[in-house]
């Protein structure tokens, strides 16, 4: 494991008459080498402060914090500032010196380590080429646009050979096209590089587009965690289902979600919906079990997606049938290893 | 017009002025951005923090700026003597100039500092940086421009306060104005002491404009 986060607590005491606020709560996380991890929450759920807990820029109240089997939080400053040396971070408002060109920001980290002046080109220079800024070389932050700044600050980050990236919302102050360009630049740097990210994010494309490994955090606590496409396919908490739902569609249209009812009523069908991940996104179950069981399915609605390039598909079909069909229809689909929830029952619409 | 004497007394007074600015200022700076720094770092939740170092040295430069210069001119005189070796002249007149200018320009170095982004700290901090690095290598360098726009502030400050070291005989423009001006009924040696101090404030202030947009690189076009 690259990192590995054990029992942390975070309190920061109160201040006057106000409680101390609990930060960070009974956090376990582990990062593999090798992974793209993103932390996904709103703010104020802890995510930051989570982050700068691995460089200890936060240093935990109580518990664990190892880094490449380092524990970080029993060093001393002079150790911990050599350990931050190979921890590298990228901000959300790029926080470059204004004073220095870009060649001298990719610099700083090597400047800082007592790096000597040549080595100092010769490992600046190729980054500058990485980061697609070599023309750019001797322009100051301020003449550059916000893409072009963070990509510097990737560079920086990237220049004292680090063996994990901290990715502070690094897209949050970035339009969507630029975005998706630094996104891949950090995709392309950990299969290139084989470099450890862990990213924070409150944006769920962020997840979905580069992360292996997703940890959902609400009110200090990881609420939930796992490969990213299991989270997508299975969130099992709200909150988790609230981030997901806006990119993957899982819901129904509106016209139809106003005839839906919680519990049947006389005359109701129940609505099923049904998620196919992986193979079975493409094999022709539904109309098999159809066959089989001579239940009739109306489809609401549809859709295929894809998460980590893995197809993932959703199906809202409402069930036309007695109720031992339908039973019987549910279980199929359960040996099937396909994922089924009754989202309520359809009451026939007035017409 | 001026008779060729007193033109020679206002050279003189001119070359006394800027004696006086340039090395009060030069020490000034050299005692007060130090302090500056140490003020602004050591503050509440600052890199070092240090509130008791903070209270005291906080104290002791608001004591001095609290002052009137010219109570201060007067007050120092044994201080002056233990410096300076004498109380009156150009070289006396110079010790309460700086020792009003050091606090002055400390304080100015401290707002400076603190103006610069907290972002760039912590980023420095996540890179590894020991703290006079942190200073070296971030705080004064951004805040640089700023730095630049105070050290004018003071000089141009100076200047005002070296005409008041006449008290003392401490000489120079104001000093001139003063005896010939006031207290001679010259009006014109008066007008003529303005004129050359007016002067002198617009080039030392257009000087430090032009230094600072020179350093600040903020304001570049993309």
């Amino acid at each position: 494991m690259m990192i590995t986060l054990t029992n942390l607590q975070k309190t920061y005491p109160s201040r006057g008459a106000g409680a101390p606020v609990q930060a960070l709560s009974d956090i376990e996380l582990t990062v593999a080498r090798g992974e793209i991890f993103g932390i996904i929450g709103r703010s104020g759920a802890g995510k930051s402060t989570l982050l700068r807990t691995i460089n200890l820029l936060e240093s935990p109240t109580s518990g664990s914090v190892q880094v490449d089997g380092v524990e970080i939080t029993a060093l001393s400053a002079r150790e911990l500032r050599e350990t931050r040396h190979s921890i590298g971070m990228i901000f959300q408002h790029f926080n470059l010196l204004s004073s220095r060109t870009v060649f001298d920001n990719v610099a700083l980290p090597l400047e800082l380590a007592g790096v000597d002046k040549t080595t100092i080109r010769q490992t600046v220079e190729p980054l500058l080429d990485l980061v697609g800024l070599s023309d750019k070389r001797d322009r100051y932050p301020a003449e550059l646009s916000g893409g072009q700044k963070q990509r510097v600050g990737i560079a920086r980050a990237l220049s004292s050979k680090p063996k994990v990236l901290l990715s502070d919302e690094a897209t949050s102050a970035l339009d969507p096209e630029t975005t998706t360009q630094i996104l891949h630049l950090l995709a392309d740097i950990n299969r290139r590089l084989g470099l450890t990210i862990v990213l924070i994010t409150h944006e769920i494309g962020v997840i979905k587009e580069i992360c292996h490994k997703v940890a959902v955090m609400e009110a200090g606590r990881i609420i939930e965690q796992g490969p990213v496409f299991d989270i997508f396919a299975h969130p099992s908490h709200p909150t988790t289902r609230s981030f997901i739902d806006p990119v993957i569609n899982r819901g129904i249209p509106d016209g139809l979600r106003a005839r839906l009812s919680p519990t049947p009523q006389p005359g109701s069908n129940p609505v099923l919906r049904i998620t196919f991940t992986g193979e079975k996104a493409t094999s022709p179950v539904i109309s098999a079990i159809s066959r089989k069981l001579s239940l009739d399915l109306n489809i609401w609605h549809g859709q295929i997606d894809e998460i980590q390039g893995a197809p993932f598909g959703t199906l809202v079909v409402e069930a036309l049938g007695d109720a031992t069909a339908v039973e019987a229809a549910i279980s199929l689909l359960h040996v099937n290893h396909l994922g089924v929830e009754v989202l309520g029952h359809a009451v026939t619409a007035n017409h | 017009m001026l008779s060729p004497q007193i033109i020679d007394l206002l050279i003189k007074a001119l070359i006394d002025t800027l004696h006086m600015v340039a090395v009060s200022g030069a020490i000034g700076t050299l005692i007060g951005l130090p302090i500056g720094v140490a003020l602004a770092v050591t503050g509440r939740g600052e890199l070092l923090q240090n509130l008791v170092f903070n209270r005291i040295v906080g104290a002791v430069v608001n004591m001095t700026r609290s002052t009137p210069f010219i109570i201060l001119v007067v007050a120092i005189i044994p201080f002056t003597r233990l410096i300076a070796g004498t109380s009156i002249g150009t070289n006396a007149a110079i010790v309460p100039l700086t020792v009003a200018a050091a606090p002055f320009i400390a304080r100015i170095v401290e707002n400076a500092i603190r103006e610069v982004d907290r972002g760039l700290i912590e980023a420095a901090q996540a890179m590894g940086a020991t703290p006079l690095q942190i200073v070296t290598k971030v705080l004064l360098p951004e805040a640089l421009p700023a730095i630049v726009m105070g050290l004018t502030l003071s000089a141009v400050s100076l200047i005002g306060y070296s005409a008041m070291v006449g008290a003392v005989g401490g000489g120079g423009l104001g000093d001139l104005g003063i005896r010939y001006g006031y207290q001679r009924f010259l009006p014109e040696v008066m007008l003529a002491v303005v004129v050359v101090l007016i002067v002198l404030v617009q080039i030392v202030q257009s000087t430090g404009d032009w230094i600072a947009r020179r350093v600040n690189k903020r304001h570049l076009k993309a």
